[in-house]
């Protein structure tokens, strides 16, 4: 095991992370279109600037990770919510004011802007039938029907400002609370699965979908105002595109036209992209053939990055997994410990394993890599096992008699008797490994993940299918790929 | 000379072998003789160090086979199993030079004595050539007994060598391995089930059952001579129990 932790540490040292280079500015979002918008709005900005280049690495999932990105310096600049700011990340919710804030975050390296105009705060929607029907005005009045269902974000369910501390003040009771992705939770209530949803107030299907935002009488939820917050190391070195970047976004932008940007991004199709460079009043590139292009370019890059992904971690698996599996089969009861460990590794959610690796690594591909290297592990290992476990005893006595050292004994004997074995081992996590790697862009590693998580943020099944369809392609692309190596590596003496 | 003194083996409760004692002189060809589970493929393993006694010494011209021994006086001997005990992945030619590859022979004494050894066992480079499935079970026994002669050991150790041949082919085989022990002049050990076998190839005979010597002799000592009732039971048992045998 401490073979593979250097080997996992070298793996990300050779990756780039953190720190920021030269001359650009990484700029981050969390995984919902308004997110997606502001920080795309903040990269064409800084473009305009010409000071430093503009890096996007968005759709970062939940605020803990877009919070430890920043930190890390493997994102510059973000927009975020005041109301987050002082409770998930200050932890302080006394502090009402953008100074307060402002003051607290100036010790971590961290400066904050204005008000960007609007708040996008928390709140409960129900359809407005429904809520005519039931006469549903405000949050209080869900007390009188605990009969109604459900769905939330998981971020909503989790946050002492969400559903635990709401339901704390209202005393609600409810018959069934599911946790559903955000986007997904518009479709749940739209097709009349469920019957309450959070929503955050500049949500552009609130409207469409005839949807009734619940008064918060009791003013539960804080305020929630639009924020960019950045390293201060960055705005120290950028002063111009800090200012111009406050100039252009603070003030500027009122709930209203927020919704409307939301909406033209979540419901009329436009890419995030057009919607910022809309809002900016740049010149709107044409929707249709351009968008498809866009796509197309993007696609060719995502496919790169998939590719390298899957290559590395395998390639990465492979060095360490054969040898783990010799190692196991030499020493029974070392091995039994060691497979154990790596099977306990696959046993956490694939999800869960990446967010593990940000404390450590960090965000981007290098944390990516060392998960998806550590997840196909366990098919290579244990192949590798079984393989020289099936081993007709006699001949490896025969190997001793015949005087074959160890290392010759491993390499003319036993590797080649395995290679079936260990060839569909291989095998397996190269084809697991294209579905898992999809999950690398929740901690910004890029790949065909990219367009799965947009697609999912904007409720845009075709962007989903643009990601998962290739990726679907890969993984029958790298079977028929070992198809042939299989020819190459299996001795032909064994092939059938 | 191959020596057992006393040999004890168990394996578990089991008891293999029971304080067995045996000598093999310089040049014998010597045959173990009994049905499967007299411990006579325990004694092959137990010269070959490839298990150890639980009490009584092994000893390989004098010296004891164990942990410390056993490298040194395997490279001694060869070894044959039955059906050949080949390498599947390997070519036949491969699994027979993976010895003196391992040794660092030089290319020309491998081909040499490859060629030496193919004439001997009677195959054709095209033969060599192939994977051991692609042989019939009579080549892949002469594959492997070229394997076990290729560095020359003067010690050959055979378990079971023509087990899994049909009665002809194994026939015409005993025939030719005995011209080949007499020729060699090697110290051989062979382990068989088939007193036909026993017969044809062996000078000296251990008669062997659940783990005991039952006598040690010439064949005709066993037909003649029997020290217990059981010798000549079992040598009537098997002719009878081989329809085969009495026609030829």
């Amino acid at each position: 095991m401490r073979a593979l932790a250097w080997a996992v540490a070298l793996l990300a040292a050779l990756l780039p992370t953190g720190a920021s280079a030269d001359g650009v500015i990484r700029v981050g979002s969390k995984s919902f279109t308004e997110s997606y918008i502001l920080a795309e709005v903040v990269a064409q900005v800084i473009e305009q600037v010409g000071e430093a280049r503009a890096e996007r690495r968005v759709g970062l999932g939940g605020t803990g990770l877009t919070q430890r990105a920043l930190e890390s310096g493997a994102i510059d600049v973000y927009p975020e919510y005041t109301g987050t700011i002082t409770r998930v990340i200050l932890k302080d919710p006394a502090l009402r004011t953008v100074e307060g804030i402002r003051n607290r975050l100036e010790s971590g390296g961290l400066a904050v802007s204005a008000s960007l105009g609007f708040a996008n705060t928390y709140a409960l929607a129900v359809r407005a039938d429904q809520a005519e029907r039931l006469g549903l005005r405000t949050i209080g009045d869900l007390t009188r029907h605990p009969e109604l269902r459900a769905a939330f974000s998981s971020g909503f369910l989790e946050r002492d400002d969400g559903w635990p501390g709401l339901r704390a003040r209202y005393g609600l009771g409810l018959a069934r609370v599911e946790v559903m992705e955000h986007a997904v939770t518009y479709r749940a209530i739209a097709s009349g699965q469920v019957d309450i949803i959070d929503v955050f107030s500049t949500d552009g299907q609130l409207e469409r979908l005839r949807l009734r935002l619940l008064e918060d009488d009791r003013r539960f939820f804080p305020d929630y105002s639009a924020v960019l917050l950045a390293r201060r190391e960055m705005t120290e070195r950028f002063p111009r595109t800090w200012a111009r970047l406050r100039e252009a976004l603070e003030g500027r932008l009122d709930a209203a036209r927020m919704a409307r940007l939301n909406a033209m991004a979540d419901l009329d199709g436009r890419s995030v992209p057009e919607v910022a460079a809309a809002f900016l009043g740049g010149a709107t590139p044409a929707a249709g053939v351009g968008r498809g292009r866009a796509l197309l370019g993007e696609l060719a890059g995502l496919t790169g990055d998939h590719l390298l992904l899957v290559l590395i971690s395998v390639g990465a698996a492979v060095v360490l997994g054969i040898p783990m599996g010799v190692v196991a089969a030499r020493y029974r009861r070392a091995g039994q410990l060691e497979l154990s460990v790596i099977a306990m590794l696959q046993t956490i959610p694939a999800l869960a394993l990446l967010m593990f690796m940000i404390p450590l690594f960090g965000i981007g591909k290098g944390p990516a890599l060392v998960a998806l290297s550590l997840y196909a592990l366990l098919p290579i290992a244990r192949n590798t096992y079984a393989g020289m476990m099936a081993i007709e005893p006699t001949l490896l006595e025969i190997a001793w008699v015949l005087g074959l050292g160890r290392l010759r004994r491993l390499v003319r004997v036993e590797l080649p008797l395995s290679a079936i074995a260990i060839m569909a081992g291989v095998k397996t996590a190269a084809v697991t490994t294209v579905g898992t790697a999809t999950l690398a862009a929740f901690i910004g590693g890029g790949g065909y993940g990219t367009l799965i998580v947009r697609g999912l943020a904007l409720d845009d099944t075709a962007t989903i299918l643009a990601g998962a369809a290739p990726a679907a392609l890969m993984a029958l692309g790298f079977h028929a790929l070992f198809e042939l190596l299989d020819r190459v590596v299996i001795p032909r003496g064994l092939r059938t | 000379m191959i020596a057992l003194r006393d040999v004890t083996k168990r394996f578990g409760a089991a008891v293999a072998l029971d304080s067995v004692s045996l000598e093999v002189p310089p040049g014998a060809t010597h045959v173990l003789l009994g049905s499967s589970g007299s411990g006579k493929s325990t004694v092959l393993r137990l010269i070959l160090g490839l298990t150890a006694a639980d009490a009584g010494t092994v000893a390989v011209d004098g010296v004891v086979v164990d942990a410390g021994s056993r490298d040194g006086l395997v490279a001694r001997m060869g070894y044959v199993v039955q059906d050949g005990g080949l390498y599947p992945h390997l070519t036949a030619l491969d699994n027979v030079t993976l010895a003196a590859d391992a040794r660092g022979w030089p290319r020309a004494r491998i081909d040499a004595r490859v060629a030496e050894l193919a004439g001997m066992a009677g195959l054709d480079a095209a033969t060599l050539g192939r994977y051991p499935r692609a042989l019939s079970g009579g080549q892949r026994q002469r594959v492997g007994l070229m394997r076990a002669l290729m560095l020359d050991p003067p010690v050959l150790l055979l378990d079971e060598p023509l087990g899994a041949l049909d009665p002809i082919v194994r026939a015409e085989l005993q025939d030719q391995l005995g011209h080949l022990f007499a020729t060699l002049a090697k110290t051989v050990v062979l382990v068989t089930h088939d007193i036909r076998e026993a017969a044809r190839l062996g000078r000296t005979i251990t008669l062997m059952t659940a783990g005991r010597v039952v006598q040690h002799g010439t064949f005709a000592d066993l037909v003649e001579r029997p020290a217990v009732p059981f010798v000549t039971q079992f040598l009537t048992a098997q002719t009878l129990a081989t329809p085969a045998a009495p026609a030829r």
